[in-house]
């Protein structure tokens, strides 16, 4: 059938159901009867894949979290809370989860780096907005791992443009991802930058559905850039804000790649990195106790720990929106 | 009309754009230099062209594979997901069927769920089958998506019900309906699921890491980051491989500018 044909009937259609509305359907028709088989066969394939590959996961993964896998792949026996316990002790989960909680709260720094440069380029009468876009944009579709690798470099103590830079004015550069007092900074400036495109492109598109007139009449009283800024588009720009700073931190709380590739890979070689434990994270953790020293209970309880640190910091997100966010 | 304050945002602005290009820039240059021309000091910016430094990178890593590897599977995924996501997507937002809502709220939940609490029964489930180092492991649990359902249930709710109602008064059932009523009129959502398919998929990194550990079987990014330990040093091989793995990518956005930023856009809006 083609599409104008299509639309042909469409008309019929209303024509039909005006005149003869309200329409009462029997309640166990045939019709509706195979309306329903329909309905689940169209959704079949993926409901069924999403139980196979993602919901039973979830209730394994929760089983898993209470048990100990025997040696040589033998069954997993039931260990209850030990798994737990042992995590609550666990001075590198510790770690791992202050690196995680850091690296997350700073991170939210790129967000009013991106409103003020989503505002600036909402500016009416600028020119280049497409050009300018791009180029934020670019870090946000390259490929993690690579980006970790220019940053890597960029990053050299002895060779990267960075300390050369720095050494123009007279400082002296550390080995920024091999010291522990700088290592997590450094891969903080490389989440922000990757991460920044894709705050302003959601807040150039927040700025641009707030009505114009309440800008037109803030000129009229003399209200400047900033002043406009400060009043106009922050308040009604607090939807998309928050919503970025929901994304960022559900983002930054599952930190891996940049990990992985900056300082330095999996088991022993990431270990030699002096900095190593001030840049493991939560994730990082989980890969090494799944698929490097092959413990999945305990890998499987800090996966728990991480869904309830999401669901604690998203929900804490949702409970002080209601002092800082304002719908329109 | 152009005023004065504007020179001070194209100024900010270039200075941000500066901090975001530079790093490619500076990679480009490190990759056509050598080894101990890119580690002079103080460094030189204009490069030597020594293009060999990406012929280099086939001979460290079997990239030619890795690369259809990361093809076929951003391909197949792709694929999947614009069709079954479209079609669970439009029974959802169309067709009445008892449990619906019930249905739909168990959807939405695997989105709320953070993907370290699917890997280890995946791992599992792929490991029994035998797909472990296989296109297989690479591809099928990344054929169903119910962030994609989500996206085109909402793009189909945005549709004026009317045509597929003609449709069905016509006799056409909703398999029919689905394919030639509501496809072609769904296209911007589609482009845009498939988009963001496309982007996530070629630079997937965890899953592929761990299921594919043998280098033929590997994605770009499992590979790039294997060159770790053994090749760290040589740096402007490493700028080579990994401009080259995110090329195709950046191509593609180029190219596709509009959609990319659109897709990206249309996520915020509906979330």
């Amino acid at each position: 059938m083609s599409l104008t044909e299509t639309m042909g009937t469409a008309r019929q259609a209303r024509a039909v159901r005006a005149t003869r509305a309200p329409q009462h359907r029997p309640r166990f028709s045939r019709a509706r009867g195979a309306e329903a088989l329909w309905g689940y066969a169209l959704i079949a394939p993926t409901g069924l894949g999403l139980a196979v590959f993602y919901l039973w996961p979830v209730v394994q993964t929760a089983y898993l979290s209470f048990t100990h896998a025997g040696p040589f792949g033998g069954g997993n026996t039931w260990t209850g809370l030990a798994n737990y316990r042992e995590l609550l002790a666990d001075s590198e989960v510790r770690q791992a989860l202050l690196n995680t909680l850091e690296y997350t709260g700073l991170g939210l720094a790129g967000i009013p780096i991106a409103v003020v440069f989503a505002a600036l380029l909402c500016r009416p009468g600028m020119q280049g907005v497409s050009v300018y876009r791009t180029l934020f944009f670019l870090p946000v579709v390259t490929t993690p791992v690579a980006v970790a690798m220019i940053w890597r470099w960029l990053y050299n103590g002895d060779f990267g443009i960075i300390n050369y830079l720095l050494s123009l004015v007279g400082v002296a550069g550390p080995h920024w991802i091999a010291d522990p007092r700088t290592a997590l900074y450094a891969m903080v400036v490389v989440g922000i930058w990757m991460s920044l495109g894709y705050n302003l492109v959601i807040l150039m598109a927040g700025i641009q559905a707030i009505p114009k007139h309440y800008y037109e009449a803030a000129a009229i009283d003399g209200a400047g850039f900033v002043a406009q800024f400060l009043r106009i588009t922050v308040p009604l720009l607090s939807p998309s804000i928050f919503f970025v700073s929901v994304v960022s931190v559900i983002g930054s709380l599952q930190l891996f790649d940049l990990v992985y590739v900056l300082v330095g890979g999996a088991g022993q070689s990431a270990r030699t990195n002096p900095a190593f434990s001030r840049t493991e994270t939560i994730v990082y953790l989980f890969y090494d106790k799944a698929f490097q020293t092959n413990d999945k209970g305990y890998a499987a309880a800090v996966a728990m720990v991480l869904l309830l640190l999401i669901v604690a910091l998203t929900a804490a997100q949702f409970r002080l929106q209601r002092r800082w966010v304002h719908y329109a | 009309m152009r005023r004065p304050g504007l020179l001070a945002t194209h100024a900010a602005l270039s200075l941000g754009a500066l901090a975001m290009v530079g790093p490619f820039i500076w990679q480009l240059l490190t990759s056509l230099k050598t080894l101990p021309h890119a580690t002079r000091v103080p460094p030189t910016i204009v490069p030597d062209g020594r293009w060999s430094n990406y012929t280099q990178v086939f001979h460290l890593l079997p990239f030619g594979h890795q690369f259809l590897n990361t093809a076929a599977m951003t391909a197949a995924r792709t694929a999947g997901q614009l069709v079954f996501c479209s079609m669970a997507g439009y029974a959802f937002a169309r067709l009445r069927f008892p449990g619906r809502g019930a249905l739909f709220a168990v959807f939405l939940s695997v989105l709320m769920v953070p993907p370290q609490l699917f890997i280890i029964p995946q791992y599992e489930i792929i490991a029994r089958l035998g797909w472990l180092n296989s296109l297989a492991a690479l591809i099928v649990p990344g054929l169903f998506s119910a962030f994609g359902t989500f996206l085109l249930r909402q793009f189909f709710l945005g549709l004026p019900a009317e045509l597929d109602e003609a449709a069905r008064l016509d006799g056409a059932n909703p398999l029919r309906i689905w394919w030639s009523v509501m496809l072609p009129l769904a296209r911007p959502g589609l482009v845009a699921l498939g988009i963001l398919t496309i982007l996530w998929s070629w630079n997937d990194f965890f899953w592929p890491l761990v299921v594919n550990n043998d280098p033929q079987k590997m994605t770009l990014s499992a590979g790039l980051a294997s060159l770790q330990g053994q090749f760290m040093t040589d740096y402007p091989v490493l700028m080579a491989g990994s401009l080259l793995a995110a090329l195709p990518v950046i191509a593609v956005f180029v190219v596709m500018q509009r959609q990319f930023v659109e897709g990206i856009a249309f996520t915020g809006s509906k979330a």
